[in-house]
């Protein structure tokens, strides 16, 4: 009986490791196929020879994006957009925090209420999007990072860790006769750096990624991001005629296929080289969030 | 609170100055890019030209209201949004439960630690990659089609055609978020007292027994709580998805409010129209996130508010 079960239990224990070692595969083979395709010949690609391994691997493609001006632009104003808006982020969610904070603040209960109600009501796309264009903010670098300067949720997260902080730190330098300025800046967010981290990583990577508000409120083609050349090239499924022309001397080295997969590895490189780094403070983020405050 | 007289209240700001000061940025935030807009709102009930403004428009009642309210093309974008989050719910929920449950049972180590890690990769993925890489791997000549033909069957339109939306949509989204999912339950798992299996084993329960009546009673507030917020959020759907993968083909199912108020709304610049619709969407949101609420606070007593 004994013998039996440990048998079936290690017979599970086999189908699980193999069952979640394939999911891992299934998480991870889109991305690994962009990187293989993009250095592959475009012909291959198209015949579907490509499956695990690169065929005739060059790097064309990305010698076409290299000399492509408006990649580079786009991955500055990407880069801009990310450190603009993440320290806008940043700066606005721990002024917010800082007073929420505060159990002997006056207007606490009441402001709280009003930035709460903020989560489950507003007024939807067409009235912010008319809100931005009349405060003239059209085709700026402000309608992009500004309507996003707090996520509710990432400031409550916040808010919930500095309560955690000691009052008696607070009380020890108000007694000093700092002011809450000084306290926020010098005492609680030094405190609280690895919340904060965590914070920035998931502000930077809702910059990084985000396309919508970028194609509404940008019209400038220098002023685009990333994720908006990608966006476009899925729409018109070219990337550019100078672009093609310009790889397509030899026969189809380069297709569209190929310079698609060498911009969206492009546009994710940034995270993954940052991600094994990072993805710890991810979770604690998520584990951070999920208890209540 | 109903006698502060105004000395108090002149003591209380006086000492609270630097938070009030503190708060003139946040405040001006809120109040800009949240009030302001559940405040133009009123342009639903008027005939809004940029030119005239929001007080300038003249009323015009519930003439917009009534006008999608009577519009079939309206009722079929509104079934559309929720046949999508019914379904999406159906797939999208029980994922991380179970692969969570599954990686509890992996041995603390390395192993574990990889698959988690990688599992939650997808979830930092920007939308235009992941519908980029649809593209790549569905499309006519892409290399799931490639793989189907050598097996004689294909080529599917899978991103054209209507009948394949819904699941395109919904596997790419239990793809991207089963792993992040995951983690929530995890934690939850991790709180469950090691002493209850020790004492299982004693009584010679075997893995399945333990997983079903230990483990799963574990995370069960934590899956009831869950399950009751994302059926809160019917009217949500992933609509900057859907607008990357919508086309005059698939648009009869892919069609949603959110992406029918971007294109009456922007597209076409009929503002009060558009506006109305996103009301009427919200309205309904509100509703059912608060009756999801007050349900989870009677059953699990634990609410968002």
């Amino acid at each position: 009986m004994k013998k039996n079960k440990s048998l079936g239990s290690r017979l599970f224990d086999s189908i699980n490791v193999i069952f979640l070692l394939f999911v891992s595969i299934v998480a991870v083979y889109p991305l690994y196929y962009m990187l293989i395709t993009s250095v592959s010949h475009g012909m291959a690609v198209m015949q579907g020879l490509v499956t695990f391994f690169p065929v005739n691997p060059s790097l064309d493609t990305f010698k076409i994006l290299l000399r492509n001006n408006d990649i580079f632009i786009a991955f500055k104003n990407s880069f801009v957009y990310t450190l603009l808006g993440t320290f806008i982020n940043l700066l606005f969610s721990c002024l917010c925090a800082y007073p929420l904070s505060r159990r002997t603040f006056s207007g606490r209960g009441f402001l709280t209420g009003m930035i709460v109600v903020t989560m489950f009501f507003s007024g939807g796309m067409i009235p912010l999007y008319l809100v931005v264009q009349s405060l003239g903010m059209m085709d700026t670098v402000w309608a992009v990072v500004l309507p996003v300067a707090i996520n509710t949720y990432n400031m409550i997260i916040i808010r919930t860790s500095f309560q955690a902080i000691p009052e008696s730190l607070v009380e020890s330098a108000q007694i000093d006769g700092a002011n809450d300025f000084v306290i926020l800046f010098r005492i609680i967010i030094p405190v609280s750096r690895a919340v904060l981290a965590t914070m920035v990583l998931f502000y930077a990577v809702s910059h990084w990624n985000s396309y919508f508000k970028e194609m509404l409120y940008l019209n400038t083609k220098s002023k685009y991001p990333l994720q908006i050349i990608l966006r476009n090239m899925l729409v018109s499924g070219l990337f550019s005629e100078e672009a093609t022309m310009a790889g397509g001397a030899s026969s189809f080295s380069v297709t569209d296929g190929t310079l698609r997969s060498a911009v969206i590895v492009f546009t994710t490189l940034p995270i993954i080289m940052v991600y094994p780094f990072v993805q710890k403070y991810f979770v604690k983020g998520v584990m951070i969030g999920s208890l209540k405050g | 609170m109903q006698r502060s007289n105004p000395s108090r209240l002149a003591k209380v700001l006086r000492r609270d100055k630097y938070l009030y000061l503190m708060f003139a940025l946040p405040f001006l935030f809120y109040f800009i890019f949240h009030y302001i807009p559940i405040y133009w709102l009123l342009i639903t009930f008027k005939d809004f030209s940029i030119r005239k403004g929001v007080l300038g428009s003249p009323w015009v009642g519930t003439k917009y209201i009534e006008q999608f309210l009577f519009d079939p093309y309206f009722w079929q974008v509104f079934k559309n949004t929720i046949v999508i989050n019914l379904f999406n719910l159906l797939w999208s929920f029980p994922a991380p439960v179970i692969l969570a449950l599954l990686l509890n049972e992996l041995r603390t180590g390395p192993l574990k630690r990889s698959i988690q890690t990688i599992s939650y990769l997808p979830h930092f993925l920007s939308t235009v990659v992941v519908v980029g890489m649809l593209t790549s791997f569905l499309s006519s000549d892409g290399i799931v089609n490639q793989l189907l033909q050598q097996f004689g069957v294909g080529p599917f339109a899978f991103l054209t055609e209507a009948k394949y939306f819904r699941t395109v949509y919904i596997a790419s989204g239990v793809w991207q978020a089963a792993g992040w999912g995951s983690i929530i339950y995890l934690s939850a798992l991790s709180s469950v007292d090691a002493e209850l299996y020790e004492a299982a084993r004693i009584d010679g329960a075997n893995r399945w027994d333990q997983m079903l009546h230990i483990t799963l009673p574990g995370i069960a507030p934590t899956i009831t709580i869950l399950l009751i917020l994302e059926t809160g959020k019917i009217m949500d759907v992933s609509f900057q998805k859907i607008l990357l993968l919508m086309n005059g083909s698939n648009r009869v199912v892919s069609d949603v409010i959110a992406t029918y108020v971007y294109r009456i709304g922007i597209t076409d610049a009929n503002f009060s129209y558009a506006t109305g619709v996103g009301l009427f969407q919200s309205i309904i949101a509100l509703i059912f996130v608060t009756a999801c609420n007050a349900i989870s606070r009677r059953v699990s007593e634990t609410s968002l508010w």
